[in-house]
């Protein structure tokens, strides 16, 4: 197989396996940190064990973050030679300050956190648990900045071949990366939040714990309705940027082809990427992407034809993959809708609880397409403008890519597995009975 | 100040992570690979597994930020090193992985056949990195054969010259000694007293194949030349040795805690050697010096290596006061009553 198309295989199997795992730590961190602090604050010893119970879910899914993380930080430098030389200056150097500012904070706290419960005060215990959750939050801004720099690069002089730092507040302030960040960290808290709901909804259905998964549907409840509706919003802004921003790739997510001022807007095509068509157009409202792309009816829209075949994006997938997320978005701001409406008893509502359940991986598949839109749009180009793809691959020889590529998918699809399976699992089992929770940490934390 | 300046820095930034990640993860590296030898029962081997718990990942950590700091401040280095050693170091990143999983994994299901799967996985886990790690860090000290673009003129099997085997084996010797050492300090009796007997035997170990590789790499590198041009700086592997000589010390008189703390000094003092024999190199190249990079043409600019500076300057106190806290807070000696439940 050829370097160039192995190791794109193999670093999209690797992203897109991490970010499998990375939501629901940004998310479920979070809750945790309030069921905690919610005890604190109360007493109540549901929300402890709801700490402990969610938690647990948080930290069987943690651990492959880690380390799929790992990999990916090390890869820009395996499979990417040349991107690395000529972005290093800028790019290397927020994933060094992500490690320096988040990770250690993380992996440390986390711990404490875990080992935490009979060993330390209960207010520095949850201070932990908000330290970890913040953290993550944290990475995901650097991780993010740095991504944002590759799809819209500002604040660099290229010099000596390569591209070098000018204007660090430049990159700090990158618009294009902080509406990502404000899109990605929510869109993360919604599955979070449907995941709560979905396990919630499980175990209500079968009358188990059911004042215990009452609570945990209630704050489930507000939380996602909150985050859906706000990443709707957020989402269209988003678009916008990327208007303005990258054309190309809007023309793709739309499968727009020709320019035209007042551009319609179509809900479903078949694009035909050979003869710069779509071979067919359902329902299509004139002048809507104008107005969604500029806020203006008659606003010019550049269509695809404008640049040459080979700078553009593959379009049938950046179009699929964003009418997916948009669609799905949308389904989530009903269900959260409706689950909020039910959050007092979620019980009278079998149907939505069933609904729910089977929910639970929909938003994977919305973040997954979600990236497909950020990276395969953004393609041919690596650092969009600057550099492409094909010429960032390190000289690899294609019989070291061809063993490293299904050596990923053969061991991430065994872990996932076993890493989904165990989630399930200890998910079903529901939270401990307070008298399993080892007596000593009652006493402590009663006095 | 001037560029040459931060270069420097960052060389020797460069090298302190490099310290605190084989010190740190060092120990629970080798607890791993003594997994089969000291732990006798299942409860032994999760009193094991306990006794790094709380600190594995945090010490991976120290891995992610040198290759990050690699990455920002000489961005050709790392380009050029990770493509070069792209075998070697994915299999690294894969052990790397499966341990990582096992630990976190192993006691979250009953089932001894679940439980022995997890053992294996942490076990040759823990195993491959100590030695690929050894074998990384000798053909960085030899250098590679690297032609004046950088690319790589051998194969997998062309770095696994003996040189980088004896590296090898001395990582995990060195890395076996310094986490029995952790275990002794740690782990639950009668276990803790195993592991203090047998750190005794790999010290010895240890010590004998650091003489021998310190002497054949008079043969093999170029690592003694700095040491040769300015003698002064002899007193690291001077003090390496004396360090190294009082851990057995410690050992026989119960000081399990100042035992490790010197095993892990002498880690650092190993590595200060290593890099002050590679300086001003980062890889050098065994087909021509000239082809090596070196921290003058492989750096970032000036301005990025002053603002990680003052990140540095600023963050990595707090990361080491924070981390010295959680050590401090979880390095107690576990009871029976908390490795069973
Ligand atoms: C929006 C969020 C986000 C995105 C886009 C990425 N990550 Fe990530 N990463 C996280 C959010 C995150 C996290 C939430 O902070 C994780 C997930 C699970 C965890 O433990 O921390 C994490 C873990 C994690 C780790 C392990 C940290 C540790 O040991 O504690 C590394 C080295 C990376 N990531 C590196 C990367 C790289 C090089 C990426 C780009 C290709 C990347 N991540 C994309
Ligand atoms: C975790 C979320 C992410 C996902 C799911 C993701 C997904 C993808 C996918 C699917 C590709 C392949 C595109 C193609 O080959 O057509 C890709 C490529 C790439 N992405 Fe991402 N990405 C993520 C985050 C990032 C981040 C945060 C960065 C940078 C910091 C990044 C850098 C790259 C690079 C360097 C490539 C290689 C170029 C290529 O393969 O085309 N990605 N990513
Ligand atoms: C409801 C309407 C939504 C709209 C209008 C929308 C819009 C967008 C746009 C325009 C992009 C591309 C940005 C780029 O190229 O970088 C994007 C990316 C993304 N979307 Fe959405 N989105 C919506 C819902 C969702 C949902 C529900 C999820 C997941 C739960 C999600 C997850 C993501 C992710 C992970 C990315 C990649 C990161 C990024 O570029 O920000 N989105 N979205």
């Amino acid at each position: 197989m050829d370097v160039l198309l192995a190791s794109r295989l193999q670093f999209a199997v690797a992203a897109g396996f991490h970010f499998l795992f990375v939501p629901l730590t940004l998310g479920l961190s979070v809750l945790t940190a309030i069921f905690q602090t919610l005890w604190l604050k109360t007493g109540d010893e549901d929300y402890r064990r709801a700490a402990r119970f969610w938690g647990k879910l948080f930290l069987i899914n943690f651990g492959l973050g880690v380390v799929t993380g790992i990999t990916l930080e090390f890869q820009f430098g395996t499979n990417w030679r040349f991107y690395s030389q000529y972005v290093g200056d800028i790019f290397g150097s927020l994933l060094a300050i992500e490690a320096t500012l988040a990770f250690f904070l993380e992996s440390t706290f986390i711990a404490v956190w875990w080992f935490g419960w009979n060993r330390i005060n209960p207010k520095i215990h949850t201070l932990a648990i908000w330290l970890t959750a913040i953290a993550s939050n944290l990475s995901a801004l650097w991780i993010l900045l740095a991504n944002g720099w590759m799809q819209n690069p500002v604040g660099y002089v290229i010099r000596e071949g390569r591209a070098e730092l000018a204007d660090f507040w430049a990159v700090l302030t990158n618009s294009f990366a902080w509406w990502q960040f404000l899109h990605t960290v929510p869109a993360a808290f919604v599955l979070s939040g449907f995941f709560v709901l979905g396990v919630s909804a499980w175990h209500i259905l079968r009358k188990n714990e059911l004042t215990f998964f009452k609570k945990s549907f209630r704050i489930a409840a507000i939380w996602t309705v909150i985050f859906s509706l706000y990443l709707i919003v957020e989402g269209h802004i988003h678009g916008a940027e990327v208007a303005r921003v990258q054309p190309t790739k809007l023309a793709a997510m739309e499968a727009h082809w020709e320019t035209e001022k007042g551009a319609g807007w179509v809900l479903f095509a078949i694009p035909d990427e050979e003869n710069e068509r779509n071979l067919v157009e359902f329902i299509k409202i004139p002048k809507v992407l104008s107005l969604l792309a500029y806020h203006d009816p008659n606003a010019e829209v550049k269509g695809l034809k404008e640049w040459p075949k080979e700078e553009r994006p593959p379009v049938a997938w950046t179009f699929w993959a964003f009418r997916i997320m948009v669609g799905l978005g949308f389904l989530f701001g009903l269900l959260s809708i409706l689950a909020y409406l039910a959050r007092n008893n979620p019980e009278k509502s079998p149907r939505l609880l069933k609904v729910l359940l089977w929910n639970i991986p929909l938003p994977y598949v919305a973040a997954q397409a979600g990236w497909i839109v950020a990276e395969v749009g953004r393609q041919p180009w690596i650092v969009y403008g600057l550099m492409k793809t094909k010429d960032a691959v390190s000289p690899l020889s294609s019989v070291q890519v061809g063993i490293s590529l299904p050596a990923f998918i053969i061991v991430y699809g065994i872990l996932g597995i076993i890493c989904f399976w165990l989630i399930a699992y200890h998910a079903k089992k529901g939270p401990e009975k307070v008298s399993e929770i080892p007596s000593e940490l009652v006493t402590k934390t009663n006095k | 100040m001037d560029l040459e300046f931060y270069q420097t820095l960052w060389f020797v930034l460069w090298g302190v992570l490099w310290a605190g990640y084989l010190a740190l993860d060092g120990f629970d590296l080798g607890a791993g690979s003594l997994l089969y030898v000291l732990g006798k029962s299942d409860q032994e081997r999760r009193a094991i597994y306990q006794s790094i718990g709380p600190f594995w990942d945090g010490n991976e950590v120290w891995l992610i930020t040198a290759g990050g700091a690699t990455f920002a401040a000489f961005p050709t280095a790392y380009a050029v090193m990770f493509s070069s050693l792209y075998t070697p170091l994915l299999l690294l990143l894969f052990a790397l992985i499966i341990r990582g999983v096992a630990v976190e994994y192993r006691n979250k299901y009953e089932s001894p056949t679940w439980r022995n799967l997890w053992d294996i996985a942490f076990f040759v886990g823990s195993l491959a990195p100590a030695l690929l790690l050894g074998v990384f860090f000798a053909n960085l000290f030899k250098g590679i054969p690297i032609d004046e673009k950088g690319i790589l003129q051998t194969n997998l099997l062309g770095l696994l010259h003996p040189y980088a085997l004896l590296g090898g084996i001395l990582f995990v010797f060195c890395f076996a000694t310094h986490g029995a050492l952790w275990l002794a300090l740690r782990a639950p009796e009668p276990l803790a007293s195993r592991s203090a007997s047998l750190a005794k035997i790999t010290w010895a170990i240890t010590f004998v194949l650091t003489g021998f590789f310190l002497l054949i790499s008079g043969f093999f590198t170029n690592i003694w030349q700095n040491f040769k041009n300015y003698p002064i700086l002899s007193i690291v592997p001077i003090l390496m040795i004396c360090t190294y000589l009082l851990v057995p010390v410690f050992i026989r008189s119960a000081k399990y805690l100042h035992a490790w703390i010197f095993s892990a000094l002498t880690i650092v003092l190993f590595t200060a050697w290593g890099m002050i024999g590679l300086f001003p190199n980062l890889l050098p190249s065994s087909i021509d010096p000239a082809y090596s990079l070196t921290i003058y043409n492989s750096s970032s600019s000036l301005l990025t290596l002053k603002i990680m500076t003052i990140v540095a300057v600023i963050f990595v106190p707090v990361v080491l006061l924070y981390t010295y806290w959680a050590y401090k807070t979880f390095s107690y000696r576990l009871s029976k009553e908390e490795v069973s439940y």
